[in-house]
């Protein structure tokens, strides 16, 4: 039973923003969802595989996220209303075939969510995906409430259908993360069986009539949306200060006026249409003020559109003095918070919000000073990644040459801080390492000595590393990649990819094993256990000191699924007699070093100690304590 | 609830529940006719990081889902110096706690860099900052029941019994059937019973 397929209209429930989402693309009867998982997206397909069966859509995990926009395509170019979600960076790999496909058009529907994550709360970066939707002339949609946002995309497929092509679709971390009320609709009784038109391909080429094309569309689409209600203005008629906002910045914006009292001086304008501009409702609105106010996350990106059309039209319009991220009032990086915009609307009209007495103010500067210690990222208790690492870091140890490993993303990204040693040296995009260190791989001639590693999780693998190694084959590059095989798109939550013998609805599917696609290409690969920590490190380094390209798959479930599946391997327990704590010379390598969370520096006694309720038996400490102090029953 | 809007976070640390049970506490406030806007810290902070969620509540407006500084109402934490960072940031002279007094050791505490804050004046720092405030073991009871996770549904009881929140057993049954799944009604209502005896009615 799942909230988002209940077919009973007009009742309300709290949603998460993803589930809104998807929830809309239900009502606008889609047939076909697809994604690869990216925080803040995963939520979206996730919701929809869970009810695939029972409402007989197609729901898959893509392998990346230019191959999930492929499958919607395919949908769509038949007649059906397909989704496609994406974090931010996603955009990034799709947006070759989405520059082509905005040419051939579609003609079903296709919307395209994109879900961007300011201030990179779970990502290695903070772009702002707007800028896609102006680069491919395709409009923009963008929600301010979780109601919106499943309406939004209901009626972003109507627009798709009747322009014939792709409608994106923005939320933020704040919408697709945040959950509140929404209303149900009613869901379709039947879809459109589908049929490519033979007779009418869809191809980008020729560019002298494609192009031309999507400028037509996308003015149909702007006289389609020139009175859309997600367009609002709430304010005086003639306010002292006109904010125009978008998104989960319009809400704190409003939020900011009612709590400073302004809500006689300021006007709020929420522009819903971001990308073609809603013209005629902005003219009225920049005549009724002389000082805007522009809210929006990350990059000036309706700023800058409303500036243009200022511009163009500056003859029939009165000065306006603009406020933003150019003018340095608004942050120009990271997201908007509800004090930042009360502080910046304040300020810019004269008006504070009470403070509390100073004697509170200091306690709570000291409460966050020294009652409440920081929590660094690390690794979960039990993570095979931490013992790989370890693994790793011996290795080039011994191998005394300062090797360089080259990071990816995933769980294991975290492998350049405290809780991976400091081991990884490199993080950038999905499959960045192994290509990065293929390319390092060749600088042998040039007189490096370095050896190249290039760390790459399961899903990542299929992802983008594909083509990287490959490239090191063909080009015989000196590197290992060791691939972090934990059996889980772990950091997204545990969806199932080509490694997995089953797919996004459940259904058994063919398995694609990691090591036999290495072998495939003719790569020397080996399989170990991380767990079994001195044999993956003498492994490591022996295949560090072979040429050409190596693989090396350590093998082992990620804590979380095994906690979720199993009970715990075994007991594992100190043995007081043998930790001689700050005597033994290891410089408490088990807590300071090794840093599980299973263990404990027991400051009373100054020994190591297991947390039984966090412990999850993997038993690897005991096998890093250099005394023998820590005991592993056997398994 | 008379103030409107009424801001409650919920506080812990990953892995304690605090998403699912500000979920269902916002799920009742639905049926009841509230709007709710839950705003949520995860992803990354799951592995040992803090996690807040933040539930506002309003019979007027669809609030944004963060709540401003200095504004939150209740806190409800299941983790003492989590309680001491919301309300450095979010208390007020007038905000009410329900705090779980069982610590969870950051891994910079078990590494040894850092000390945790001794216990009772961790307990006097989150007393000044509040008008009232609640100790509770919901961990303990939680544990009696088999698992620690129901601490937050121990917590969610105990602000109901305190007066805090709207929130009957009939109402907490409904919400896991609608939200979570039938069969998790009974031992969520158990834990819901139990965390209503711990505080005293003081409304």
């Amino acid at each position: 039973m799942s909230l988002i397929s209940k077919n009973e209209p007009g009742r309300e429930f709290l949603l998460m923003g993803n589930e809104a989402i998807a929830r809309g693309a239900l009502e606008a009867g889609i047939s076909v969802a697809a994604a690869y998982p990216g925080n803040p997206s995963s939520e979206i397909i996730e919701s929809l595989s869970k009810v695939a069966e029972e409402l007989g859509i197609y729901v898959e995990w893509s392998i990346n996220e230019k191959v999930a926009l492929e499958v919607a395509a395919a949908g769509a170019a038949s007649g059906l209303n397909a989704i496609v979600a994406m974090k931010q960076n996603g955009m990034n790999v799709a947006s070759d075939f989405l520059l082509n496909l905005n040419l051939s058009g579609i003609r079903g529907g296709l919307v395209l969510v994109a879900c961007d994550d300011p201030s990179g709360i779970s990502s290695t970066n903070e772009q702002d995906s707007r800028v896609f939707a102006k680069l491919a002339d395709l409009p923009l949609l963008e929600p301010a409430t979780f109601h919106d946002a499943k309406d939004m995309v209901r009626e972003a497929f109507a627009l798709s259908r009747a322009i014939e092509n792709v409608v994106i679709v923005r939320s933020v971390t704040r919408i697709s993360h945040a959950r509140g009320n929404v209303v149900l609709g009613s869901l379709p009784e039947k879809r459109p069986a589908p049929h490519f038109d033979t007779s009418r391909p869809l191809a980008a080429m020729p560019v002298s009539v494609t192009h031309p094309r999507i400028h037509q569309r996308l003015k149909q689409a702007a006289e389609m949306l020139a009175d859309s209600r997600f367009n609002t203005y709430k304010g005086p008629e003639k306010p002292e200060l006109l904010i125009l906002a978008c998104g989960a910045a319009s809400l704190f914006a409003g939020e900011a006026v009612s709590l400073l009292g302004l809500e006689t001086r300021v006007g709020l304008a929420t522009i819903g249409t971001t990308w073609p501009l809603p013209e005629a409702f902005l003219l009225k609105h920049l005549r009724s003020a002389d000082r805007v106010l522009f809210l929006e996350e990350v990059d000036p990106v309706l700023e800058n559109n409303v500036k243009e059309l200022y511009a163009d039209r500056n003859m029939e319009l009165p000065r306006v003095r603009f406020l933003g991220k150019r003018s340095g009032d608004v942050p120009d990086t990271g997201e908007l918070t509800p004090g930042t915009v009360i502080r910046i609307v304040g300020e810019l009209m004269g008006a504070t919000a009470p403070d509390a007495p100073s004697d509170f103010e200091t306690a709570a500067k000291e409460a966050l000073e020294s009652f409440a210690p920081a929590r660094s990222l690390a690794f979960c208790a039990g993570c095979p990644h931490r013992a790989s690492f370890w693994a790793i870091k011996k290795a080039l140890a011994l191998d005394g040459r300062d090797g360089v490993v080259f990071g990816d993303i995933g769980c294991y990204s975290l492998a350049y801080m405290a809780t991976g040693f400091y081991q990884a040296k490199t993080l950038h995009a999905m499959g960045s390492g192994a290509g990065m260190a293929a390319g390092f791989g060749k600088l042998g001639r040039f007189g490096a000595t370095q050896p190249a590693i290039a760390v790459c999780g399961d899903s990542t693998k299929y992802h983008a590393t594909i083509p990287a190694l490959i490239n090191g084959v063909h080009h015989s590059s000196d590197f290992l990649l060791i691939l972090l095989d934990n059996s889980a798109t772990a950091m997204t939550g545990f969806q199932p990819h080509p490694g997995r013998p089953v797919d996004a609805m459940g259904h058994e599917a063919p398995q694609i094993v990691l090591e036999d696609l290495c072998r495939s290409l003719g790569v020397k690969t080996l399989v170990k256990d991380p767990f079994i920590i001195e044999e993956a490190a003498m492994t490591i380094y022996e295949l560090l000191q072979e040429k050409g390209p190596r693989c090396l798959v350590l093998r082992q479930e990620c804590a979380l699924v095994r906690a979720k599946t199993g009970p715990k391997r075994r007991p594992v327990s100190v043995d007081p007699e043998k930790c001689i704590g700050e005597d033994c010379g290891c410089n408490r390598l088990c807590t300071r070093v090794f840093r599980c969370p299973g263990l404990n520096w027991d400051v009373s006694v100054g020994k190591t100690k297991i947390d039984e309720a966090i412990c999850t038996g993997c038993g690897v400490c005991a096998d890093v304590c250099p005394r023998g102090a820590i005991v592993k029953e056997t398994a | 609830m008379e103030k409107d809007p009424y801001n409650i976070i919920v506080t812990g640390v990953g892995g304690q529940g605090n998403v699912v049970g500000s979920q269902l506490m916002g799920a009742v406030l639905v049926e009841l006719g509230y709007k709710v806007t839950i705003g949520e810290t995860y992803g990354a902070t799951q592995r040992g990081g803090s996690v807040m969620s933040h539930v506002r509540v309003s019979k007027a407006q669809q609030l944004g889902p963060l709540i401003p500084p200095r504004s939150a109402d209740l806190v409800i934490a299941l983790e003492p110096s989590e309680a001491a960072r919301v309300l450095g940031q979010f208390g007020n002279p007038g905000t009410v706690a329900l705090v779980n007094t069982r610590p969870v050791y950051p891994v910079d505490v078990i590494s040894g860099d850092r000390a945790y804050p001794e216990a009772d004046l961790l307990l006097e720092k989150i007393r000044f900052l509040c008008k009232q405030v609640y100790f509770v073991e919901a961990t303990k009871e939680a544990l009696e029941m088999g698992n620690p996770i129901l601490a937050n549904i121990v917590l969610i009881g105990a602000a109901a019994g305190a007066g805090l929140l709207p929130i009957s057993e009939d109402h907490l049954a409904r919400a896991v059937a609608d939200y979570m799944s039938p069969n998790l009604v009974e031992i969520n209502t158990t834990a819901f019973r139990r965390g209503m005896r711990l505080v005293p009615n003081e409304r």
